[in-house]
């Protein structure tokens, strides 16, 4: 054995070892596995929930046991897995938690999706000892937010969602307080999940083992309107919801299924099938030039995209001095469906703007906070009506008893169905900027960029959660900055603030890595992985289409020609842009105004 | 290095200024004793001695407000080191009596002296009371002898001397080398070798490095980290600067919790005394060694004593614990290697750089070296601060220095190592006091809590004291100790309510168990140690609660029920007027009759009856 080369025993089993952060990663990559509720490999380590406990014996033989999350790997341990002792703990781990849990797993919002619950059922957990919760012990569920749900009674405290929040978004919207058996996780001061600075992101409910956190569904109410005879439910997807929605049916993550996406759709019964990649096509032509006139005529920048509601709602709570630097477009949602209301009736026969209905697929919990957005209603009524997440759409496809996996490839319907690859990358942190940025190139120099991949702008992983790419658009030197998490648009704010930034462009997605990592797509959190196939399966779309430039896109050239005149028209301002507002009332930023 | 302090020349002038303050009268201003008035006695005392022309031998008097004593419940104590006296329980209107007759004509207050409980004499001298006789001090050498807010009374008793020689030396491998010969080991509680701890921090050297002394004591009834703060900050100043220099750190932390302001008070005109003898700071005595100290006040959570919590809790976090490994020696504060020690190992520190460590290694056990406080309490006569060398064993303890149980009683257990030490028994009185002996009995040294507990204690229910309150302050992190320590509170509060089940005791047992092995830090670790010794030494006192449903000790209400005795009662009604719940029926001059359904077993009725016709069972 070399000197380098470090090895470890797992169950008997030599394994090496270079610098993985732990013992749990070892531990996986060997093979094996321990349970675990609080170790998420994109947070800091925390050790609470003593499920990953293994026994550990140094070459001079003393043993310990420790949690495999936390502990910094070491040459020449034995590391064994299942001993009585830790499996003990384990198994008193899990039933302390359900005594103190609301058992009421059928009816409950995370069931078949709970790590509680299938830890309980791989340990044979049959009868709790200990005395459980009381109806009288209950607390009040939090249903203020008009994303994410709060329910203290399913909490296991195992810190991930104040975790989630604090490094991802450097602000602490959930936190611990008071001490012993009255610890609780709780928005600060006890307030409501509405009250707090809350950007609706939900990676908090991402990372939550158990039913504590979840999506606020709307799939009742959307399966409503599709069986009301008077009324016509337009549907639009987002782009990345077509590479990870199939993870819930057994496909492989990154695996597109746009085809079969569209195909459900139907079956379900919805009337007409867009795609929201159309609309990001439509998003860089206003955006783009909105990007190209401020840039040549002068204007403020760096220009922030304003595609993801987190972002925009944490420059409104946090930054409302810097709302002019926020592109007025709205988000491909908020374009696709007054778009739709307003069109549809003029090329699709039974429409009218009264009997239809506008529901969005999307990977994104704070899109059904977008939906709500005052400054995105038309005559008192909101644009986007429902807002489904991958997560809640995947389960609207079990319930109607659709074998998703063997559907045949269907089309979505057109006009206002057909996009580029650069709508398609709308999906992953970077693709915003790099669709813009080879539809600018045409703007501002009427040729097409030599190469369409620019590569320094895409990585999901979280080494590549800030880039910095500048760009020669013949001879205008344009730099490009892409972050993913408020905390690195936060340090890109400061940079603006204390003069040192050099961008003109500032790509956010408030997700770690962009929408494939949305909080409402699949349950991916113990797997760092996932999000780079999604990602892949979006850039593996876009090289393969003919088309690869939003400007190409014969939908959006009708669009402009039949309907819109040209970007930054006047009724494309009315329908394509927004406007945005200090919302800093109502939470706690607002203290000492 | 060569250094532009002397110190001994320093030294030489302070022990001149302190002779030139004449006639000193140390008067205790430990927190204790400021709130039995010590302020007001300084206050009398100056306005007396204002005036005095001629002592007998002095020409002036001096007050000296010092640091705890030690036998507080005593206190106010005052001691007149030239008149070789001292006197106890002194209120304001005593002090003037004390000038007039013992101070100005010699003759002393009978009255004020200590009475020693066996023997119904007084005593003079200090070193004559047992309480002190049996001792045997170093970390708490200069408590109540010098004032704590004057450098030059610690400069006067050898303070910063150690410092000197550590800097003239310049060797800091020496320095962990002395420390690891003296046998030093952590007084916080887990009792780590203290020269080992700085030898991992050391090893990392080039860096940023930080030095922190862990001042949250919070063990119930521990006040020797206090005292230490309060009465001698100079010397904690030192061992801390001692120990930045052995690893190589140049900014030190000293968490102190909030609820001690005397302390972080004397700490920080500590601090500032010693920066302006450069003691402290830049540069210290014209070496190359700077090292800054600041004070980071607790909010008085528990869990914040524990090494990681106090570090996250500097750092502006939640004090919750962290997972070790990483040590706090490779990764402590801000991400830096840190060393952090106890103040009680930080105040032995100088003292055995200044003796050597062979003369602290004389001290104590094969493996337990030197003294250790210990903070007695309970049914003993004589309470208060206490320091032995390590294996005294608790008899010397109780009997000799505490004078034995209280009220003639039987002595029955006595709790050690605070909430999470163990209880033991008459059968460990043997039992020398150091870290493996006790640990192996189920007990800890900890920080040196002592609670002693006679016949009328009831077992079961300290455990449950305990349990509430590590429970209580449990940080809620890891689900053993937050839901495990519930969970065996639940159990306890059934068992003291006469509603305990046979199989508690089994699930007590395996829950203890694996709260001990699954939790995260030593807090969780160690909450079940005082269940567990009971278990082990009282488990027929448990087996009554469950099975008989009786409390031995007659403590626990729900097992109690009073009745009168009829032959005795003289139907006076007194008993029947005091009842509060009107339990207590009957007609004058006959025997009365308490309705046990009624009865909240408030006791009142025992209390009043003269004929004593009331019994409990």
């Amino acid at each position: 054995m070399s000197e380098d080369k470090k090895t470890l025993f797992i169950e008997g089993k030599e394994v090496e070892f270079t610098n993985e952060p732990n013992l749990l990663e070892i531990i996986r990559k060997a093979g094996f596995n321990v349970p675990t509720f609080c170790y998420r490999p994109d947070l800091t380590q925390f050790g609470a929930c003593r499920m990953c406990v293994v026994e550990v014996e140094y070459p001079n033989g003393r043993k310990m046991i420790n949690s495999s999350c936390t502990m910094p790997p070491e040459a020449n341990i034995k590391v064994s897995l299942n001993t009585q002792r830790v499996r003990r703990i384990r198994k008193t781990v899990l039933e302390l938690l359900l005594a103190n849990h609301n058992r009421e797993c059928t009816t409950c919002e995370k069931s078949g999706n709970c790590e509680l619950q299938q830890y309980a059922e791989e340990y044979g957990v049959r009868k709790i000892t200990y005395p459980t919760l009381q109806p009288e012990d209950m607390k009040e569920i939090d249903n203020s937010n008009p994303s994410i749900v709060r329910d203290p009674n399913k909490c296991i405290l195992c810190g991930a969602c104040v975790r989630a929040c604090k490094e991802f978004h450097g602000h602490a919207v959930l936190g611990f307080a008071n001490r012993g058996s009255k610890t609780l996780v709780q928005p600060m001061c006890g307030k409501k999940l509405s009250d707090v600075d809350c950007v609706f992101c939900g990676q908090c409910q991402a990372v939550c083992p158990t039913g504590a956190l979840t999506i606020k569904s709307d799939v009742e109410r959307v399966w409503d309107e599709i069986n009301n005879k008077d009324k016509k439910v337009v549907v639009q997807v987002a782009p990345s919801v077509r590479v990870a929605i199939g993870e819930m049916f057994g496909l492989k993550p990154g695996e597109n299924s746009i085809g079969k996406i569209y195909a459900a759709l139907r079956k379900i019964g919805f009337d007409l099938i867009f795609d929201t990649n159309f609309t990001a096509d439509l998003t860089i032509m206003e955006e783009g030039t909105e990007f190209v006139e401020r840039l040549t005529k002068g204007g403020k920048l760096p220009l922030f995209t304003s595609c993801c509601p987190a972002w925009v709602r944490y420059l409104e709570t946090h930054h409302p001095d810097m709302l002019d630097h926020l592109s007025s477009c709205k988000s491909p949602q908020g374009m696709l469906s007054p778009v739709a209301k307003e069109f549809v009736p003029k090329y699709y026969e039974g429409y009218n703007k009264d009997n239809m209905v506008v529901v969005s697929i999307m990977p994104c919990t704070a899109k059904k906070y977008e939906a709500s957005r005052e400054q995105l209603t038309r005559d008192g009524k909101p644009e986007t009506d429902y807002v489904l997440t991958t997560q809640e759409f995947g389960r609207m496809i079990k319930s109607a008893g659709i074998d998703f996996k063997t559907l045949e490839d269907e089309k979505a319907d057109s006009p206002f169905g057909e996009y580029t690859g650069a709508g398609t990358i709308f999906g992953a942190s970077g693709g915003v900027a790099e669709a813009a940025a080879r539809t600018a190139y045409y703007l501002v120099t009427g040729e097409n960029i030599a190469d369409n991949d620019i590569k320094p702008m895409r990585g999901v992983d979280k080494s590549s959660r800030s880039k910095s790419v500048e760009l020669d658009i013949k001879g205008t030197k344009v730099v490009v900055r892409v972050v993913s998490t408020l905390s690195e648009a936060e340090k890109a704010i400061q940079e603006i603030k204390n003069g040192t930034a050099n961008f003109q462009l500032l790509e956010v997605m408030a997700c770690p890595g962009g929408c494939i990592n949305g909080g409402g797509q699949p349950r991916s959190c113990d797997d760092i992985k996932v999000k780079e196939e999604r990602a892949e399966g979006l850039y593996a779309e876009d090289k393969g289409m003919p088309l690869r430039r939003s400007h190409e896109n014969p939908d959006i050239i009708r669009i402009y020609k039949e309907n819109l005149e040209k970007p930054g028209s006047h009724i494309a301002h009315e329908l394509l842009h927004t406007t945005y507002s200090d919302k800093r009332k109502g939470t706690y930023l607002s203290v000492g105004e | 290095m060569t250094l532009n302090i002397d110190i001994k020349e320093e030294q030489k002038k302070a022990q001149e200024t302190i002779q030139n303050q004449g006639f000193r009268v140390l008067v205790c201003s430990g927190t204790g004793c400021i709130a039995n008035g010590a302020m007001e006695i300084i206050a009398k005392f100056r306005e007396l001695g204002a005036n005095v022309e001629s002592l007998s031998h002095h020409d002036k008097m001096t007050v000296v407000p010092t640091g705890c004593h030690g036998f507080c419940e005593q206190g106010v104590l005052v001691v007149l080191p030239d008149l070789h006296t001292t006197y106890v329980k002194v209120h304001v209107e005593d002090v003037e009596e004390i000038f007039e007759s013992h101070i100005k004509n010699g003759k002393p207050v009978e009255r004020l002296l200590y009475v020693d409980p066996k023997t119904g004499e007084h005593v003079h001298k200090n070193e004559d009371i047992n309480f002190y006789k049996k001792q045997t001090r170093t970390a708490l050498e200069n408590n109540g002898h010098i004032n704590a807010e004057d450098i030059d009374e610690a400069i006067a008793v050898g303070g910063y001397e150690a410092l000197a020689k550590v800097l003239e030396k310049n060797d800091s491998d020496w320095v962990i080398e002395e420390i690891l010969k003296s046998g030093l080991k952590g007084r916080g509680g887990a009792g780590f070798p203290t020269g080992m701890k700085w030898k991992f921090a050391a090893a990392n050297r080039g860096g940023k490095t930080y030095m922190v002394c862990n001042g949250d004591e919070g063990d119930p009834g521990a006040f020797m980290d206090r005292s230490v703060m309060e009465g001698d900050p100079h010397k904690l100043l030192e061992g801390m600067a001692i120990a930045a220099f052995a690893i190589g750190a140049d900014e030190g932390y000293i968490y102190v919790r909030a609820e001690y302001p005397l302390a972080i008070k004397r700490l920080r005109k500590a601090i500032a005394d010693a920066e302006a003898r450069h003691f402290l700071g830049k540069n210290i005595m014209g070496s190359d060694f700077t090292f800054d100290v600041h004070i980071k006040e607790g909010a008085g959570a528990f869990v914040c004593g524990e090494e990681t919590a106090l570090i996250a809790s500097i750092e502006g976090e939640r004090g919750m614990p962290r997972p070790k490994p990483p040590f706090p020696a490779n990764k402590g504060l801000f991400g830096r290697p840190t060393v952090i020690n106890n103040v009680e190992t930080l105040a032995n520190v100088p003292v055995i750089i200044r003796k050597g460590a062979d003369w602290f290694s004389s001290m104590g056990t094969e493996t337990s070296k030197g003294t250790k406080t210990f903070a007695l309490t309970g049914e003993v006569n004589n309470t208060g601060l206490i320091e032995v060398p390590m294996g005294t064993t608790l008899r010397q303890i109780i009997f000799d220095i505490g004078g034995g149980i209280r009220g003639g009683k039987k002595f029955k257990a006595v709790q050690i190592g605070g909430p999470s030490g163990g209880c033991l028994t008459e059968e460990h009185l043997d039992l020398p006091m150091d870290y493996e002996s006790l640990q192996k009995a189920g007990a800890m040294v900890g920080s040196g809590g002592l609670v002693v507990m006679n016949e009328d204690t009831c077992i079961v229910e300290v455990a449950r004291f305990f349990m509430n309150f590590t429970q209580n302050e449990s940080c809620g992190k890891c689900v053993p100790c937050r839901e495990g320590t519930k969970n065996m509170l639940k159990i306890l509060e059934r068992i003291v309510a006469g509603q305990g089940k046979p199989e508690d005791i089994d699930v007590l047992k395996e829950l203890a168990t694996a709260v001990q092995d699954g939790s995260l830090c030593a807090l969780g670790k160690t909450a079940p140690n005082p269940v567990l010794s009971t278990l082990k030494y009282f488990l027929d006192e448990y087996k009554a609660h469950i099975i008989d449903k009786k409390c031995p000790a007659g403590v626990c209400a729900a097992m109690k029920t009073y009745r009168i005795q009829e032959d005795v009662c003289k139907g006076c009604t007194k008993c029947a007027r005091t009842c509060p719940v009107g339990a207590i029926s009957g007609t004058v001059k006959e025997p009365h009759k308490i309705d046990t359904e009624k009865c909240i077993k408030c006791g009142s009725c025992m209390a009043a009856c003269p004929f004593k016709a009331i019994v409990v069972e």
